[in-house]
């Protein structure tokens, strides 16, 4: 049976060999089809010589989360190989280089191995034996144009462009692509029965990744300064910064910059620039990971009690310590909401897909200046680096930043008795005012030690106490500006509750577990702290799974603690192994708590597309918490 | 409550400074520190030398550490903001501020725990960034605050108040400053003002990092015989290789010079630093010959004092990051967002 634009394929290669720029002209092709991609790189974290994977998963559905399982393995890894092989499921497809004899111990008869002699095939072609071994990924590419049904003029178009000023390489490329296709056409049969087909069903859609959107969506809400570290998965974010910024930003008649880029001697150094920015009134930024978020927390802190705005980007990578610096968790949410000793508390925004992270970046910029305090993106290398099909990046060109309250020269000269943190309205937010702004009023000395509404210095109970609380005050103020939860769903028993990127898995695991008999209400977490809503959503469910990437299930931890939610309501679904949490880990984490808890499911079915039963509403059960499950 | 006013009411012929302003005008809250403390004696010298040159003071931004040093930035420029951050973190913060604007004179205070311990690694990037500032470490050699340890610039063999030898090689901050490239480099003590008042006003008028090193003794702890950084060892074995005199500019020349070879500084604003060499060999506009004088004094346990290298055509960091004249704080929606058509080519870029 044929199917069309449903299967992963993952390319199995040696990091350093050339494949990153194949394997994304495979996607990039497969976009410009109008075919639903997600990629994922799975890289070591190493520059040459190490095992690193590249995933696609092909969706017309538009399931954008991992699957569990590959359909077509392309081997290129001799050292993977046993691994790679056992990856395909039963009915798959394994293509390799026959150049050599392999291993036949690892011969599998339930799946069809696919051998091109793509060694042998460039010998003859090629002198250069450092261009064999590029080119061997551009034939495999130039193959699994005819196995899968690529648009070839798509491929060797996207070549031209690539190499566009390096014209010498063009044809050798395209040749290379040529020998793969011949080869397959001839001898393989072509195309296989899972394959490609143009759709219209992209739009307007883009490609890619969460970091870079960040990126942009810091230059377009204002940042002026990015102070970073390198750290893996944060660097392309400061990286793209410099280098979108430096397109966008740098006058044209004078080659001067509106925008400064330091990359400092550390990740304290980094957060440290970015507090004096913000102190002196600039908008500046931070990305970092979780070691890096380790090093800021006392900046952290500071910045909390002098209350100065600060926005930080922690694109979360698999802890505890060094950890699996090239895999991907959500393991610093409880470090990120109370960085630092002493009571500490910080805004945290969940960006789930590349768009949102423009949108928080650029919303960041102005909640940190309204809250004057720092507020946290939590990205991670999910969302981050991989490239994602994204709706386009779209901004109002009517929006004005939101500089929060900071006090002119004209206002303070209006003002007879100025306090820097005095509450003047209610919300907990006092007035700043900039260095430089007035010659005689205004000025006051930022502190992290304790001090009164007018930032004298004091240890007084009292002041100390009513500044603390007035925090308190911002802090639910906060409540109200950070992202509100997505919900969707209603009525329903349970529910399940998600944030960041396992959203990506989300929509498939729901449809699956519809199809199964359970059909719950899910609130994703855009932001920290928690507004009404996401209290109320956990109070008025029986029950709530809560899906999350890490081993101590942080996210229930902040909600038990901010809400006052019983613990014993939320159940977690975890999954912290540095792959991205997929779709079938869910569904089978859900539908294992039905089964031991002995929960009744409702049948509702309808879909068609398993089971086969269609449109017959069978309730079991319902209201009837001691009624045998339906399984 | 440790918070003191000053009274408001200044005396009637207080002489005002070119932009109508007296030196009252410049100083701070009252000092918490030690009576006697050296800081209080650079606290003092800044407040003198801002008054001198006739910026307005809340064109100052002030920034600090942690430590008794860190605290100063209270005891003067009370119209200016200050901020007092994290122990040895200050240089980050200076970066951040100096980049957000780079219109302000910065002023950054610290101490030799939070320079030369616990925040040497900011200091050394500092150094290299070429921040636009004043960087002064008031150099006691010890932990005031927490009542007397050693310091990483407390010379070996130099004695505790209870007469224990520290152990440990020194740091000398103006050895590394010369060595990582700051092109503004003096020590000074803070009983010498004549001294230190002119190298705070040509290390604020200075384009690029300028470093003072101001040995400041610690009347609480280390002001006894046995120690280094004493009021005592510092008048006897202090010597100084080249003495700073600053001229606004436009002003009329008319210090009286004393013998020896003299060389004028332009500084960028048109003002001059004199350089009156007492050693006539020696060449303030040699890194080399500058870092070897240093070392070579030090072995004879001499502190060298005075202007010590200076290259009047340093640049600065915004120079080398090529940013706008207008300072990016001041920069708003027009000029930093790109808009909406921008945006949707951006979006074309990555179909």
């Amino acid at each position: 049976m044929t199917t069309y634009n449903d299967f992963v394929i993952r390319f199995a290669n040696v990091n350093g060999s050339g494949s990153a720029s194949a394997n994304g002209m495979f996607a990039k092709a497969l976009f410009r089809m109008g075919v639903p991609i997600a990629t994922r790189n799975i890289f070591p974290s190493n520059i040459e010589g190490l095992p690193t994977w590249f995933e696609v998963r092909v969706s017309e559905d538009h399931h954008h989360g991992r699957r569990e399982g590959v359909d077509l393995m392309v081997a290129m890894n001799a050292e993977t190989y046993r691994e790679d092989v056992a990856s395909v499921v039963p009915g798959g497809f394994l293509l390799y280089d026959n150049s050599k004899g392999l291993d036949r111990r690892l011969f599998r008869a339930d799946i069809t191995e696919i051998g091109i002699p793509i060694a042998k095939l460039l010998l003859p072609e090629f002198a250069d034996p450092k261009q064999r071994k590029l080119f061997k990924n551009i034939v495999y590419l130039g193959a699994l144009s005819a196995l899968l049904n690529i648009d070839f003029e798509v491929i060797t178009g996207m070549v031209s462009t690539q190499y566009r000023g390096k014209d010498e390489l063009i044809a050798p490329n395209i040749h290379a692509l040529e020998i793969g296709r011949g080869y397959a056409r001839e001898y393989l049969d072509c195309p296989l029965p899972i394959q490609l087909r143009r759709t219209a069903g992209l739009g307007d859609s883009i490609m890619i990744d969460g970091n870079t959107a960040a990126a942009l969506g810091a230059i377009y809400g204002g940042a002026t300064i990015c102070a970073w570290y390198p750290i893996t998965p944060s660097t392309s974010m400061a990286e793209a910064f410099e280098k979108h910024a430096g397109q966008l930003r740098t006058e044209t008649d004078t080659g001067q910059r509106k925008f400064a880029v330091l990359q400092a001697e550390d990740e304290l150094s980094a957060i440290g620039i970015v507090i004096g920015a913000g102190w002196n009134g600039a908008r500046a930024f931070t990305a970092t990971s979780g070691p890096g978020l380790s090093l800021m927390s006392e900046f952290l802190g500071l910045a909390y009690f002098a209350e100065i705005p600060a926005v930080l980007f922690d694109i979360q990578r698999a802890g505890p310590s060094t950890g699996m610096p090239t895999r991907t968790q959500q393991g610093d949410v409880l470090l990120a909401a109370y960085a630092s000793h002493g009571d500490t508390k910080h805004p945290l925004m969940f960006p789930s897909t590349p768009k949102e992270c423009f949108d928080f970046a650029a919303d960041a910029m102005d909640l940190a200046d309204r809250l004057q305090t720092p507020v946290i993106v939590l990205s991670d290398l999910e969302v981050g680096m991989n490239d994602n099909l994204s709706e386009p990046l779209t901004w109002d060109d009517e929006r004005r930043y939101d500089r929060g309250k900071v006090l002119s020269r004209e206002d303070l000269d209006a003002i007879e008795d100025y306090g820097r943190y005095v509450d003047v309205d209610g919300d907990g937010i006092g007035y700043r005012t900039l260095p430089g702004t007035h010659p005689t009023k205004g000025a006051f000395f930022t502190r992290g030690t304790s001090r009164d509404a007018y930032a004298r210095y004091t240890e007084a109970p009292e002041a100390y106490t009513e500044n603390m609380d007035r925090l308190l005050v911002k802090w639910r103020t906060a409540a109200s500006l950070v992202p509100a939860p997505e919900i969707s769903g209603h009525g329903h028993r349970a529910g399940i509750v998600f944030y960041g990127s396992t959203a990506m898995p989300m929509g498939e695991a729901l449809e699956r577990l519809a199809d199964d008999g359970v059909q719950l209400d899910a609130m994703r977490i855009r932001g920290f702290p928690f507004s009404q809503e996401v209290t109320e959503f956990l109070y008025r469910h029986e029950f709530v799974f809560l899906v999350e990437q890490n081993r101590d299930a942080q996210m229930k931890t902040l909600l038990v603690n901010e809400t006052g939610v019983d613990a014993a309501k939320i159940v977690p679904v975890l999954y912290y192994g540095g792959m991205s949490i997929s779709a079938d880990i869910i569904q089978e984490s859900v539908l294992d708590h039905y089964e031991k808890m002995r929960l009744p499911r409702l049948w509702a079915v309808g879909r068609g597309t398993r089971g086969g039963t269609p449109s017959v509403q069978t309730a079991i059960g319902r209201g009837d918490p001691g009624g045998d499950s339906a399984a | 409550m440790t918070f003191v006013a000053k009274p408001r009411v200044h005396h009637p012929l207080l002489p005002t400074n070119e932009v109508g302003l007296t030196r009252r005008d410049y100083e701070g809250l009252v000092s918490t520190l030690c009576a006697g403390c050296g800081h209080d004696s650079v606290s003092a010298a800044i407040v003198q030398a801002c008054a001198e040159l006739s910026i307005p003071p809340h064109q100052f931004a002030k920034v600090s550490g942690i430590g008794c040093s860190s605290k100063t930035p209270s005891y003067f420029l009370g119209n200016s903001h200050g901020f007092n951050s994290v122990h040895g973190r200050m240089p980050s913060v200076a970066t951040g501020a100096n980049l957000a604007n780079r219109e302000l004179y910065c002023i950054g205070v610290s101490g030799d725990g939070d320079s030369a311990s616990i925040g040497i690694g900011q200091f050394a990037h500092i150094v290299r960034r070429r921040i636009n500032m004043l960087y002064i470490v008031d150099n006691n050699g010890t932990y005031g605050l927490t009542k007397g340890q050693f310091s990483a610039t407390n010379d070996k063999g130099s004695t505790s108040k209870k007469g224990v030898p520290n152990l440990y090689e020194p740091i000398d901050l103006v050895s590394m400053a010369l060595q990582i490239g700051a092109s503004f480099v003096a020590r000074s003590f803070s009983g010498d003002k004549t001294q230190l008042v002119p190298l705070i006003k040509a290390g604020l008028l200075h384009r690029g990092f300028a470093f003072i090193d101001v040995i400041s003794p610690c009347v609480a702890f280390n002001n006894h015989n046995g120690s280094t950084k004493s009021y005592d060892y510092l008048r006897t074995r202090g010597a100084s290789v080249v003495t700073a005199d600053f001229i606004a500019a436009g002003e009329e020349i008319t210090a009286d010079y004393a013998p020896g070879e003299v060389e004028t500084v332009h500084m960028p604003d048109g003002s001059q630093l004199r350089l009156r060499k007492l050693d006539t060999s020696y060449d303030p506009h040699n890194r080399a010959h500058a870092l070897e004088h240093v070392l070579e004094a030090q072995q004879e346990g001499e502190v060298v004092t005075g202007l010590l290298y200076v290259d009047p055509d340093a640049s600065d960091c915004h120079e080398i990051l090529d940013t706008v004249e207008t300072p990016l704080n001041a920069l708003g929606e027009t000029e930093l967002c790109p808009g909406s058509e921008a945006l949707d080519r951006i979006n074309a870029s990555f179909r």
